[in-house]
């Protein structure tokens, strides 16, 4: 076990070292000049050429990349172009609404999926089951904005349930910040419902074929018992690595959904500092990202041994 | 006389494969049409297929014609069109127009081009780049670590920011927009024929003929190759559908085809601000890509079933 945590740990090294790169590349080998767009329109050229000195754009590249690697190792992310703020408090200031966010979405999608997903499989061919299925296809394909307009037309515009859009902070109270993620959350959870439960679907079918569940049935456990002890426990693996596949890609619908529910989290912030050309700021969030989905994998890859003790590494 | 013997083996191995592959089979075709997946997806993306070439019987107006008198109007409004010749003529908007006057009809049926140029441009260019890599990955040791550590590294990243970061930093086209989805999409390509190629490489028929000295391009081209079609057709299919998506995803956070172009996000983009009081903008739009990718993903489902049961979901 130790030594293949620490290998697994280690080979997280490359992977962010090759994510440095292509973003420091990316950045730097595009068309376009952050410092033209710092100074604004009414700029002179020498006004740009000593803003490019400043932000040290004027380095050649094998040295801007060794600064940049070497404050990366400090864990100095540098500061914003615009806001002349640390980019780490940036970063603090959005993760809030985009924590919540995915939190709830999870929550949500878990506690849908989960339970209908397995009912699914158990009661195989019913209309429920078909239900279950047709939704599962259905949810994977409509996209996360166009779910967002349409909860925002019904709840919102309509019934005037939920406020439109915005965010509220967890200090100005608990209810508030809970009842301004639900329909956010909601949309956003419509596609990893219908990835989870397709997923509990078929890896709970495929233990209720095993001996071991007849054995159960024949001793005169009860349904229930059958399902959450034996079934569902034993069809953990699959169902867990698709739990942790939805947090790692969770990240792409949060973007969308943050723009649409208008939620200053940091998704909006990366794509304000991708169209600014706010290179500190976008590394460190996409080195940010990288890093949690990295993690997330290792976690997963982990946790397998917990839920069934015959992995072995 | 080299090349003789691994004639000679290739065509023994050929047939002992065949020999294998006898089995008791209805032909392709008639069980994809049994698999109701691909008759429903196949049939709606046929529908909006045919709305490529038929969009000038369905519509007479231009997409991009910016008409001030005509300013969101709500389904089913009449719209005061003039024609060459100055005459005024009403017309009635099936789906309304958008806050320029332009109809939002005529622009969801252009709109269909676009996005499936990018669908079916981005399946295939990442199928070919992604099977191009793959099959130098599986199959050369050396170039295998420094290829996956780099696949990896994409992989990690975000496809959406990925793709907004490639587009908004080189510039809003076309062109542009499928090179970025492509990007994000050629790792999981890459893997995915890896992985066939590692198990095919420890195949006896492999293994046969590379003791026969049959130069290892041959041996990509007929016997790796071939086992790669299936999974790629289906994994093509899905990369289809996520690219329309993406593009759509792009395009309506303002960051993909230029505004002036009719795609689906373009649409949605541009009701977004007026979408509490005319939500036709974003609803028809979103209807119809919602139906093509549905389409799509429940044709890769059947073609999974039926030609390749193998492939998972992969993301």
């Amino acid at each position: 076990m130790w030594p293949y945590l620490i290998r697994r740990i280690l080979a997280v090294i490359p992977v962010l070292l090759v994510v440095s790169i292509i973003v420091f590349l990316m950045l730097r080998l595009t068309p376009g000049d952050p410092a033209s767009n710092i100074a604004g329109d009414a700029a002179t050229t020498e006004d740009i050429a000593k803003l490019r000195v400043q932000l040290g754009l004027e380095e050649p590249l094998p040295v801007q990349f060794a600064i940049y690697i070497k404050n990366l190792l400090r864990g100095d992310f540098g500061e914003s172009f615009y806001y002349k703020r640390s980019v780490i408090s940036m970063i603090g200031d959005s993760v809030e609404p985009t924590l919540s966010l995915a939190l709830f979405t999870i929550v949500i999608a878990c506690v849908i999926a989960v339970p209908f997903g397995t009912l699914a499989a158990f009661k195989q061919g019913s209309w429920l089951d078909r239900i279950v299925m047709g939704f599962s296809v259905v949810g994977f394909s409509v996209p996360v904005f166009v779910i967002g307009y349409v909860l925002i037309y019904i709840f919102s515009v309509k019934l005037d349930w939920f406020p439109v859009q915005g965010y509220q902070n967890l200090s100005e109270g608990i209810a508030g910040w809970a009842y301004r993620l639900i329909l956010p959350s909601l949309a956003l959870s419509v596609i990893f419902i219908a990835l989870i439960a397709r997923m509990t679907r078929t890896s709970v079918l495929e233990v209720l074929n095993e001996d071991y569940i007849r054995t159960a049935k024949a001793k005169g456990l009860s349904q229930t018992r059958v399902l959450l002890k034996h079934a569902l426990r034993n069809a953990a693996v699959p169902i867990v690595t698709v739990i942790g596949i939805a947090i790692a890609i969770l990240m792409s619908g949060v973007v969308v959904t943050e723009s649409v529910f208008v939620i200053p989290g940091l998704g909006s912030l990366t794509l304000d500092a991708i169209q600014g050309r706010d290179y500190p700021t976008v590394q460190a969030l996409i080195i940010l990202f990288s890093v949690v989905y990295v993690m997330i994998n290792l976690f997963i890859d982990l946790l397998y041994t917990l839920l069934d003790p015959r992995i072995r590494y | 006389m080299q090349t003789d013997q691994s004639d000679i083996g290739d065509s023994l191995i050929d047939q002992s494969v065949e020999g294998d592959n006898v089995r008791k089979q209805a032909p392709l075709w008639s069980r994809l049409l049994r698999s109701p997946s691909v008759i429903i997806g196949g049939l709606l993306l046929v529908f909006i297929v045919s709305l490529v070439p038929s969009a000038k019987l369905l519509t007479s107006l231009d997409p991009t014609e910016i008409n001030p008198r005509n300013r969101n109007k709500p389904p089913g409004a009449e719209m005061v069109m003039k024609n060459d010749s100055g005459e005024r003529y009403t017309l009635t908007s099936r789906m309304g127009t958008d806050k320029l006057g332009r109809d939002v009809f005529t622009r969801v049926v252009y709109g269909a081009r676009v996005s499936l140029i990018v669908g079916l441009s981005v399946a295939i260019i990442s199928v070919a780049v992604g099977l191009f890599i793959g099959l130098i990955a599986g199959y050369f040791r050396l170039a295998d670590a420094v290829i996956m550590r780099v696949m990896d590294g994409l992989m990690a990243i975000p496809a959406i920011l990925l793709a907004i970061a490639l587009v908004s930093l080189s510039g809003a086209s076309l062109f542009t927009v499928i090179v970025a989805i492509v990007i994000p999409e050629i790792p999981r390509v890459v893997r995915l024929v890896r992985s066939i190629v590692l198990s095919i490489r420890e195949e006896p028929y492999v293994e046969a003929a590379i003791s026969v000295g049959t130069p290892t391009a041959k041996i990509l081209y007929r016997h790796v190759l071939p086992n790669t079609i299936a999974p790629l057709i289906v994994h093509g299919t899905f990369i289809c559908g996520s690219a329309i998506l993406l593009e759509a995803i792009l395009s309506f956070l303002g960051v993909g085809v230029p505004p002036e172009i009719p795609t689906w996000g373009n649409i949605m983009a541009q009701g977004r601000d007026l979408f509490q009081i005319h939500p036709h903008n974003i609803f028809y739009p979103g209807i119809f890509l919602t139906l093509t990718v549905l389409a799509i993903n429940m044709l890769g489902d059947g073609l999974r079933d039926t030609i390749d049961p193998r492939v998972s979901r992969e993301f």
